[in-house]
């Protein structure tokens, strides 16, 4: 990797100012940042080490009951906060089904949000890729690209987001708490990362210097503990990413869907919150008829970007199924195969 | 010297009396969870530097430029090793004298044949400043059009493949067999890309001591890897010493030297100092090795009694521009099913991609995959249950030589495996069992098979006066636990104690032992070790004997046992002495004696010699989403015989988990355009994980072989995945109805299939 400054600030305005200048990367637990930097694919001159700041590792109950959680809480911790992984368990579940656990032990919450695409061209710099270089072009658009994107691409970049933890965050209209040289500001998740269009470059709202300091969770995402649920389809049992996932969330009161979440992961640059499938299914019967219904809304813009049309159909019936498990409960007890489509509750042994 | 290793010596679960057939626990063991064993890349002479490789990012062409000032500019660069500045070689890396002497990339040239092709070494004080400096060199090149795919080159007949087999083989009449037939069933097949993956990478730190080389580095045949570096730098073999104590998983792609390795012998010797030299994960997909991409097709002719008349095996595999190997893929239907006519045929092309080299089973994993998937579908389309069939079609003889079997428990194994699974009563129909939360369940079979091979070597053993006992040989071991089995036969074979036994290997200054390859490591070295030690106790027996004042005085060779230190009258075991007495009298610190160990031409002529076994495996696939997971796998394996029930269970388990993984998991990604892998790591490159196969037996069936060796060693480190990959074919058509023509099997296939709802 290059030569790089580093530098390790012992207060956040301390980082802020410290990663004004260009080329400069915040680092946390490294999970991504590093293997992107023995690649060559990111060559920061400075890297800030943040992992010293003691405000960011922090999860609190605030006043108007949204939960703070840190950027710097490591992704095995806040998935093993029982009180957590009990009021978000769509969330926790996620955060158990990504990487494996020595990743998860090391990688943080706003490294997690913050990851980079797994598009194999982004990775090998001898391949045209606008996300990293904008304007050498889009090698994946005719390449290996069966795991790409069939929502809210563009010709310039079809990669997705990997993240298997932002796709119920982004469901439950979670927010980005930002710090930046001119103080601090707030986003939803939804607005927080881009789709390429013609900047592929810019993946997130954040501008440079600016720094996730902590994920917020409304008071209301609560109201869905008792059903929510993650669904990730992957081609691995476990130490995989996803080929689709959604994250799906209900509240069923007299027989009628009183509030209905749903978002995809694998699909797009960002997770992606199906607003219009939510819509859908407010006041219907819960049922597979109306998830399927929510399905197919949810999924009625998407075209394949190259050989991976059958994601669609995947992800129709991923999200048909996440909907399902999330209207029949959240389990007791976190499944043994997080998010895996073999630790369904109603199962038998699967090794028997 | 070897390296004071601190081996244990004395292994777990250790009974009196004799070793073989102990189920003792790894002597190595403790060394590598502690972390103290010592691999190739732990070691850092005084004075190292660091060499890291620059590699090529196109598949055909030349290297234009290299930014050889900015990566010396670089602070802590030392030395840039171009085709400029490489030295002299004794031997062109091109030149090729037999057939396992496989050309090597050394900087002869600024010429590019494959993606990850060395084009530069970069050697620094630090390995960041050495990687920081490849990157520097900034390559530019003139590219050609890459060869990536089937289509992309023309198709040609190779001289031989695999081990030197001819391409085409034939018996009977297999177009008189197949018109003849009632029932016939013909069958493509497709296996991608394959890389060994080993958990250690190739490695090696390299010294100089003026025209004397020393090289930690992993080997899995030291005396080879010793003559092809001499070879290469014009050294007498004894000027060069390899040490190979502990390998991190070989498979193959350790069998023979590579570039890489050669590379950062080349660069110590460049700048004088020692120096390391360790490849990136995804360096290891090109420069060391890969099992070829195969499209098989299978024709197979059944009568109406469901036994075979007609067996037709066609693969095209590909090698690389400059250098033949040919993945042996049809070679898999020569020994399992009896046939009266047997056609299989090999055709090739040369893509722009590393000398694909062997692979754990080479042609056996590839072809048994889709020969047992033909004969799945063949049984299907005669209404058979699965196992009938193949025991309808049980090859009493050797099909393609007629020979008899040096010895067979297959049919031991399918009762065993079968019973143990509980495969009776198993639906003939796909999509015919469900389980409780309603995943689609399939139950699948195949048959293993593995040759029996053996190869030459040689083993020192030394009894020395204090009673104990010294066995040398540069045996390699890659985790398959030689450390232990071959010091079990040693400790028998010098009638001792194992604890009484010092066990010397992985070392090239020690008796050649051979390669640890081919599953033939412990048949072997274990004969040569067994010879060894009987020829030190037949030297012990002789002066004993020959001493008028020792109770075994008169007994003459033929007449006592070694056991546990001392040496018995056969018939009369009051009288004996120990191995101490014995020496002691005669004045002497120790005696020695040489064994060897090579097949038995006249017997291999006699017998055909094959290890096998049975696979059951049940999927579960989920119905609507379509992701795979083996739920079972069961499988009875027969291979003469045991010397460590563990380390031989163990290695059946590694087998079958890999088999698993050539079904549903293990692809390389070539971009088709340049033939760079996309997936060269092991986050995307997938093998299963724990979770993938959550439940693996193996069961050791009972054989005994009076013709393979004295011992009755077959081998055991390759025919797990045989068998198993069909077996797990073979379930997802149960379960789903769709029968996977490519493989691994993928979830948009099943779809396509109709198998899901």
């Amino acid at each position: 990797m290059n030569r790089f400054d580093y530098v390790r600030p012992t207060s956040l305005a301390e980082a802020v100012a410290a990663a004004a200048m260009p080329g400069a990367a915040y680092l946390a637990g490294g999970t991504n940042l590093l293997d992107l930097m023995k690649g060559g694919v990111a060559r920061p001159e400075r890297l800030v080490d943040i992992t010293r700041l003691p405000e960011l590792n922090r999860v609190e109950r605030l006043d108007d009951g949204s939960l703070r959680v840190g950027a710097l809480v490591r992704n095995a911790d806040l998935a093993h906060d029982q009180a957590f992984a009990a009021t978000y368990p769509a969330v926790a579940e996620a955060l158990l089904s990504g990487a494996s656990a020595q990743l998860r032990n090391a990688a943080t919450v706003g490294g997690n949000i913050m990851q980079r695409t797994r598009c194999s061209y982004f990775y090998d710099t001898a391949s045209a890729c606008n996300r990293r270089e904008l304007g050498s072009g889009c090698d994946a658009l005719a390449g290996e690209n069966r795991h790409h994107a069939v929502l809210g691409w563009s010709p310039a970049c079809i990669a997705t987001h990997p993240s298997d933890f932002c796709v119920p965050l982004v469901a439950l209209d979670a927010v980005v708490e930002i710090e930046g040289s001119k103080g601090r500001r707030h986003v939803t998740l939804e607005e927080f990362h881009r789709l390429p269009g013609e900047a592929p470059q810019r993946e997130t709202v954040l501008e440079p210097g600016e720094l996730v300091v902590a994920v917020r969770l409304p008071a209301e995402a609560s109201a869905f503990a008792s059903h929510a649920r993650y669904l990730k389809l992957r081609e691995r049992t476990s130490y995989a990413f996803a080929v689709v996932s959604a994250a799906a969330a209900l509240v069923v009161e007299g027989g009628r869907i009183r509030q209905a979440r749903l978002a995809l992961g694998g699909v797009a640059a960002k997770p992606w919150r199906a607003r219009a499938a939510e819509a859908a299914l407010l006041g219907a019967e819960p049922g597979e008829a109306a998830y399927a219904g929510a399905a197919a809304l949810a999924l009625a813009e998407a075209k394949p970007s190259g050989d991976n049309g059958f994601k669609i159909e995947l992800a129709r019936r991923v999200a048909v199924r996440a909907l399902s498990l999330a209207e029949a409960g959240t389990p007791a007890r976190l499944p043994a195969l997080p998010a895996s489509v073999f630790a369904s509750t109603t199962g038998a042994r699967h090794d028997a | 010297m070897t390296p004071d290793l601190n081996l244990s010596h004395t292994p777990a679960h250790r009974r009196q009396g004799s070793s073989i057939g102990q189920p003792m626990t790894r002597r190595d063991g403790i060394l590598k969870v502690t972390g103290a064993a010592t691999y190739a890349a732990d070691n850092h002479p005084p004075d190292m530097l660091y060499a890291v490789l620059a590699v090529a990012a196109i598949a055909r062409g030349r290297v234009a430029s290299l930014d050889v000032a900015a990566a010396l500019a670089h602070r802590g660069v030392v030395e840039v090793m171009t085709p400029a500045n490489r030295p002299a070689l004794a031997l062109d890396p091109d030149a090729k004298f037999h057939p396992f002497m496989f050309r090597l990339d050394l900087l002869q040239n600024d010429g590019v044949r494959y993606p990850n092709q060395p084009i530069a070494v970069v050697i620094a004080e630090t390995l960041e400043a050495a990687t920081e400096g490849a990157a520097l060199l900034a390559p530019r090149y003139e590219t050609e059009t890459a060869r990536v795919g089937f289509e992309d080159a023309e198709t040609f007949v190779p001289g031989g493949v695999g081990v030197g087999n001819p391409a085409s083989q034939q018996k009977g009449d297999v177009k008189a067999g197949l018109a003849a037939a009632a029932t016939r069933v013909e069958a493509r097949y497709e296996t991608p890309p394959q890389y060994h993956n080993a958990m250690e990478p190739h490695a090696i730190v390299a010294s100089w001591d003026g025209d004397s080389l020393t090289v930690d580095t992993p080997s899995q045949g030291l005396a080879i890897a010793q003559g092809r570096i001499a070879g290469l730098f014009g050294l007498s073999p004894d000027k060069v010493h390899v040490r190979s104590p502990f390998l991190g998983g070989g498979f193959g792609s350790k069998g023979l030297v590579s570039g890489p390795q050669v590379l950062g012998i080349l660069a110590a010797r460049l700048v004088g100092r020692p120096v390391k030299l360790v490849l990136r994960r995804e360096q290891m997909y090109g420069p060391v090795g890969h099992r070829a991409p195969t499209r098989q097709t299978l024709r197979l002719g059944i009568d109406s009694e469901g036994r075979l008349t007609a067996l037709d095996h066609h693969a095209l595999t590909a090698s690389s521009t400059f250098d033949d190997f040919f993945e042996p893929a049809a070679d898999a239907s020569h020994t399992l099913y009896a046939s009266p006519a047997i056609a299989t045929a090999h055709e090739a092309v040369r893509l722009d991609t590393g000398t694909p080299l062997f692979m754990r089973a080479p042609g056996e994993a590839t072809g048994s995959i889709a020969l047992e998937s033909a004969v799945d579908e063949a049984a299907w389309a005669c209404g058979r249950d699965p196992l009938d069939f193949r025991l309808a079609n049980y090859a009493e003889v050797e099909p393609m030589t007629g020979k008899p079997f040096s010895s067979k428990a297959l049919r031991e194994c399918y009762a065993e495996a079968a019973a143990r699974f509980g495969w009776s009563g198993r639906p003939l129909a796909p999509r015919a069992m469900r389980d409780t939360a309603g995943l689609l369940t399939g139950w699948g079979m195949g048959t293993a098979t593995f040759p029996a091979l053996m190869f030459q070597a040689e083993a020192r053993a030394v009894l020395k006066s204090d009673g104990r006992g010294l066995m040398e040989t540069s045996a390699a071991d890659m985790g398959q636990g030689a450390w232990t089995a071959l010091a079990q036969i040693a400790a028998d074979g010098l009638g001792l104690d194992i604890g009484q036994l010092e066990f010397r290997a992985g070392s090239s200054d020690l008796p050649d032992a051979g390669i640890a390859g081919g599953s033939g490591h412990t048949a072997t070295a274990g004969m040569a070790i067994h010879n060894a030690g009987a020829a030190v106790i037949a030297r012990l027996a002789d002066i004993a004997t020959a001493d008028a004042a020792s109770p075994l005085y008169g007994a003459g060779n033929e007449g006592v046992v070694a056991r546990s230190g001392r040496l018995y009258r056969r018939g009369d075991e009051s009288r004996s002495e120990s191995y101490t007495e014995i020496l002691g009298r005669a004045g002497l610190s120790e005696i020695e004696a040489r064994g060897t160990s090579a097949a038995d031409q006249d017997t291999r002529e006699a017998y055909a010699m094959h290890a096998h076994g049975a696979v059951f495996a049940e999927v579960k696939v989920d119905p609507d989403l379509g992701q795979v997971r083996v739920t079972r796998l069961v499988g009875a394996f027969a291979a003469g015989r045991v010397i460590n029930p563990r380390l031989v269970r163990s290695q059946y388990l590694g087998g079958m988990i890999w088999g698993a993984s050539f079904a549903l998991h293990e692809e390389a990604l070539a971009d088709h355009r340049t033939g760079r892998i996309q997936n060269a790591n092991l986050a995307e490159y997938h093998v299963p994980v724990n979770a993938d196969v959550p439940s693996v037996e193996a069961l050791l069936v009972h054989e005994d072989d009076p013709y393979v060796n004295a011992l009755g060693i077959k081998g055991v480190g390759e025919i797990g995945i045989t068998g198993t990959a069909g077996a797990v074919a073979n379930a997802v058509w149960h379960a789903t109805g769709v029968r996977p023509r490519r493989f691994p099997v993928r979830i948009e296939d099943l779809l396509a299939g109709g198998g899901l709802g």
